[in-house]
């Protein structure tokens, strides 16, 4: 079984002005002891938005229908489940079936559900919620759709939590409810009468299922969303009171290290000194995984030596002898060939061809999981974007019943697309059966970067026709080393699925085709996508904004060479070719706030991209720096080269929840795109990656930050909450590209464009696996 | 297993363990303070910045063995207690400004602009864009901006 794209409809908000929503929703009261409420949310749709000028292109599948639908409509029947519930001390909870992983989810509903309550934003307390498998495709974090499908049902179930409490308190007082207000938590009635939400959760508590038709109140919508609040646990990240997975408290959970293989997917054929290395200081077990040589040790230092010290055989392996190269000529090889339609013969044609090589999203927190495996159960702590998946897999290769396995979500350290997969809390149970004991795994960085989930390296070409001022055609072909989906989007039947023959890459096929939308009227366009290798001959995966990175640059730049053969600046032929209202206010705004057009020195430029995608709109502005002197300045054990100066990044959610976490969103956004653009890749070398530390991936550091950043928030335009956890990424990336070209006058075509410049460091070797760590710390202080 | 003892956040600990186990594991695998966190152990991405006697120092690099019995170990969970105040200004620029996302590395940029902050008023002089520039702490998700904010708002506290 693969998702299909339905037939296509419109999305209900779009279009529709800000504003609040009257309607009735269907909510439930579940039987407990104090209120807990779930509540569904279905709506009704709305005609498209006209398209403006130019020839004009036709609506296609992602305009229509975007992966955030698919998710949002794969989460309605559920909906009803995801409880909000009011304690006796007025305590509202959520246990939200997401992962928080730095985007600010936690703090977003929790600002959803004040408002809906009436409570002041201190008093929700949202917790994550273990796997539940009952709520089947509504357990998923990804593709920025948490938000956009959480909205509705938290808006109705809190609603009806406020409802259910006024009428306890008319009740209890023997008035009409609605006679009655909320303020902050408390209900007040008349004479002076109030009662706080706390006293009056038991009364208005059900002792069988109810349901229960609840409507919001307009006058309690955004009061507190769409106001600027800090992280909900700002205060614990920053005394180091935040709680990650390695940080967790479970009893004799002692290091856990694993032997990794010097080639991608190599397998232990035999260890030598397994007795030797199991008599070394501080280590208790040591045994072969299917992923290589487990060791468990007092302390992750001895778990370091005894992984270090192992001698191991290695067999297999999908990739060795494999390089950049060789999987270059692969993907041009399977490159679909562009078709363009018959045009008239003084149309001139405009085409590129670009390379991405393969990137990381390996986050600072790398792999890890806490497993506690016995006769009879299993217990889980990871930070899991699909903790039902991971369930119901961990049961299958334990043969225990689902309800056998205890998964717990922990928050998470990062994740940028690398927490939808649970490698390390599958190794982590691997480890704590074959050891009999608890066990805190966790992958050295440099496994993280050489066995860690990886962007896949792909190609793009484009070709374009104009004639006379307009453009006819637009073609592009993605084709790309497959991106694992076996994740699925929260449950077994779709992740099985796509390991099936060919489902992976319909599953693929429908996300490309739910995500990719191009902003212009171009005339006929089509844009295909292609993949090759197996799913699981690299480790793949979604990076932070999934195909947009490498699709939107490559397109952005075609844009400004079709803009140059038509004689217009890349401003001024956007914004009369670009395709919707909402998308046409976001570049009149960067031009405005960017200062479009601004006069600069030879070597530094400007460039502009935009992007549409999970219902927002975004575009940025960036000047870049290529001048000598900047690109050749020296940091040590550091990457340099040009420069971003300045970035303006300009949003459109439809309806913003929390404007400062927003702008986070889109500042780190950024960060990955100045990375991708010019300076971060993994290098495929004899079948392994070369990188093996933050100073071999050149990830954003602070001498690459540009000394200024500027994000705009749009005003509300459609009332309904779009994606934003990726947004900024691929748009920096392409807007980076257009600047660069400009500046130097060379259209780039390999990302990042330092890639096959020499490399900027000396590789790691691959046996053993992982480097010793340092002694001369204390000399290095400052 | 030999003895070690040192000055953790003020209190004077002993732990059993050889010699050359990182402190950055003594703290977080033996002691249960995990403020500092593991990011790479190379000394690269310094998640787990720490002050000894009141540097800035990477954990993951020091033998255990090579502290004495007078040395004093800061972590992020004992930054307040040297200014006295529940929060030192540094943790309070840091929330005004909002600044961490996922929070993992928070900790060890807050520990290391705590030290760049004291080493620059110690030669006399305030917080450049150079400095800035040469904080080679790592944050995946690229917070950097309001870390520099933040490190400014800060400074003019301390």
């Amino acid at each position: 079984m693969t998702a299909s794209p339905r037939p296509p409809r419109v999305d209900e908000s779009e279009g529709r002005p800000s504003g609040v929503d009257r309607r009735g929703f269907l909510g439930w009261v579940l039987a407990a002891p104090t209120l807990l409420v779930g509540a569904s949310a279905f709506g009704a749709l709305a005609g498209p938005e006209a398209a403006g000028a130019a020839i004009l292109s036709p609506p296609e599948p992602a305009d229509l229908y975007d992966l955030s639908d698919l998710i949002t409509d794969a989460t309605l029947p559920t909906s009803m489940l995801v409880k909000v519930g009011v304690e006796t001390d007025g305590t509202v909870t959520y246990a939200l079936p997401r992962a928080e992983v730095g985007q600010g989810l936690t703090t977003a509903v929790a600002m959803i559900i004040a408002d809906g309550l009436d409570v002041p934003l201190d008093h929700v307390r949202v917790t994550l919620a273990d796997a539940r498998p009952e709520l089947i495709w509504n357990q998923f974090t990804g593709s920025s759709s948490s938000v956009h499908t959480l909205y509705r049902p938290l808006r109705a179930a809190s609603a009806l939590a406020r409802q259910r409490l006024i009428a306890a308190a008319a009740a209890r007082w023997s008035v009409a409810a609605d006679t009655l207000t909320t303020r902050n938590g408390v209900v007040h009635g008349p004479n002076g009468r109030s009662a706080g939400y706390g006293s009056l959760s038991a009364a208005a508590a059900a002792s069988t299922l109810t349901a229960e038709l609840v409507s919001i109140d307009p006058d309690l919508a955004q009061r507190v969303v769409g106001s600027p609040r800090s992280r909900i646990d700002a205060l614990a990240a920053v005394t180091g009171r935040k709680v990650f997975t390695l940080d967790l408290a479970v009893p004799n959970a002692l290091p856990t290290m694993v032997h990794r293989p010097p080639t991608i997917n190599a397998t232990v054929a035999s260890v030598a000194n397994l007795a030797a290395v199991r008599a070394m200081p501080g280590v208790t077990h040591v045994g072969v995984i299917s992923t290589g040589v487990a060791v468990r040790a007092r302390t992750f230092g001895q778990c370091v030596d005894a992984v270090r010290a192992l001698s191991v055989t290695w067999a297999g392996g999908t990739v060795n002898g494999q390089s950049d190269a060789t999987v270059l000529a692969r993907l041009k090889k399977a490159e679909i060939p562009l078709l363009v339609p018959k045009v008239p013969l003084l149309a001139k044609t405009v085409e590129g061809s670009f390379t991405f090589y393969f990137r990381s999203n390996s986050p600072l927190e790398t792999n890890c999981a806490v497993a506690d495996v016995r006769p009879g159960s299993a217990e889980v702590w990871a930070s899991l974007k699909n903790p039902i998946v991971t369930q119901q897999t961990i049961a299958k290769n334990l043969g225990l019943k689902q309800n056998q396995v205890r998964v717990h979500v922990s928050e998470g350290g990062g994740s940028f697309g690398r927490h939808l997969f649970s490698d390390a809390a599958y190794e982590a149970v691997e480890a704590s059966r074959l050891f009999g004991k608890p066990v805190r795994l966790m992958w050295h960085r440099t496994d993280d970067f050489r066995h860690g989930r990886t962007h896949p390296m792909a190609t793009s070409r484009v070709r374009a026709t104009v004639l006379g001022g307009n453009v006819l055609t637009y073609e592009q072909r993605h084709t790309s080393v497959a991106t694992d989906f076996t994740h699925g989007l929260g449950e077994i039947l779709l992740a099985t699925g796509a390991k099936l023959p060919g489902g992976n890459l319909t599953f693929a096929q429908t996300v490309f085709m739910l995500t990719q939308s191009l902003p212009y009227n171009f005339g006929v366009t089509s844009q295909l996508l292609s993949e090759v290798y197996r799913y699981d001959t690299f480790h793949t995966g979604s990076m932070r904004n999934i195909y947009s990175p490498d699709v939107a640059t490559a397109r952005e730049l075609i844009t400004d060479q079709i803009a140059a053969k038509v004689g217009k600046d890349p401003f001024t032929f956007r914004k009369a070719f670009v395709k919707e209202v909402r998308m046409r206010a976001v570049l009149a705004k960067l031009g405005q706030v960017g200062n479009w057009g601004r006069a600069m020195p030879p070597g530094t430029a400007q460039g502009i991209a935009l992007h549409s995608e999970y219902k927002s709109r975004v575009g940025a502005l960036v000047e870049i720096d290529c001048r000598p002197a900047t690109v050749n300045r020296q940091v040590p054990d550091a990457q340099t080269g040009p420069r971003v100066t300045k970035v303006v990044v300009v949003v459109d959610v439809g309806l913003t929840i929390n404007p400062r976490g927003l702008e986070a969103q889109m500042q780190g956004g950024a960060m990955d795109g100045i990375a991708t653009a010019l300076t971060s890749s993994l290098h495929l070398v004899n079948g392994h990656f070369a990188e093996g530390s933050w100073d071999h991936y050149f990830y954003t550091r602070q001498w690459n930050v540009p000394p200024e950043v500027q994000v705009v928030i749009m005003p509300d335009t459609t009332g309904s909450p779009g994606g934003a956890g990726e947004l900024s990424a691929g748009v920096v990336m392409a807007a980076v590209a257009c600047a660069y070209a400009r500046a130097t006058g060379v259209m780039p075509t390999q990302f990042p464009i330092n890639h096959n410049q020499p490399l900027g460091f000396v590789p790691l070797p691959t046996v053993p696996p992982i480097p010793q760590s340092p002694t001369d710390g204390l000399a290095h202080a400052f | 297993m030999p003895n070690h003892t040192f000055v953790l956040n003020g209190e004077p600990v002993v732990v059993e363990v050889e010699d050359d186990v990182r402190l950055l594991w003594v703290l977080r695998d033996l002691l249960g303070v995990t403020g500092p966190k593991y990011g790479c152990g190379i000394e690269v991405c310094r998640a787990c910045t720490s002050h000894i006697n009141g540097k800035a120092v990477n954990p993951c690099s020091v033998p255990v063995g090579d502290l004495e019995p007078t040395d004093e170990v800061t972590t992020i969970e004992g930054l307040p207690a040297t200014v006295g105040r529940p929060l030192h200004p540094m943790q309070q620029a840091w929330l005004d400004i909002d600044v961490a996302q996922c929070g993992y590395c928070q900790p060890g940029q807050i520990m290391a602009a705590v030290a760049l902050v004291r080493r620059a008023k110690a030669a006399g002089r305030t917080i450049t864009d150079a400095d800035l520039d040469a904080i080679r702490n790592i944050c995946r998700c690229g917070t950097y901006h309001r870390i520099r904010e933040a490190i400014e708002q800060g400074a003019a506290q301390m």
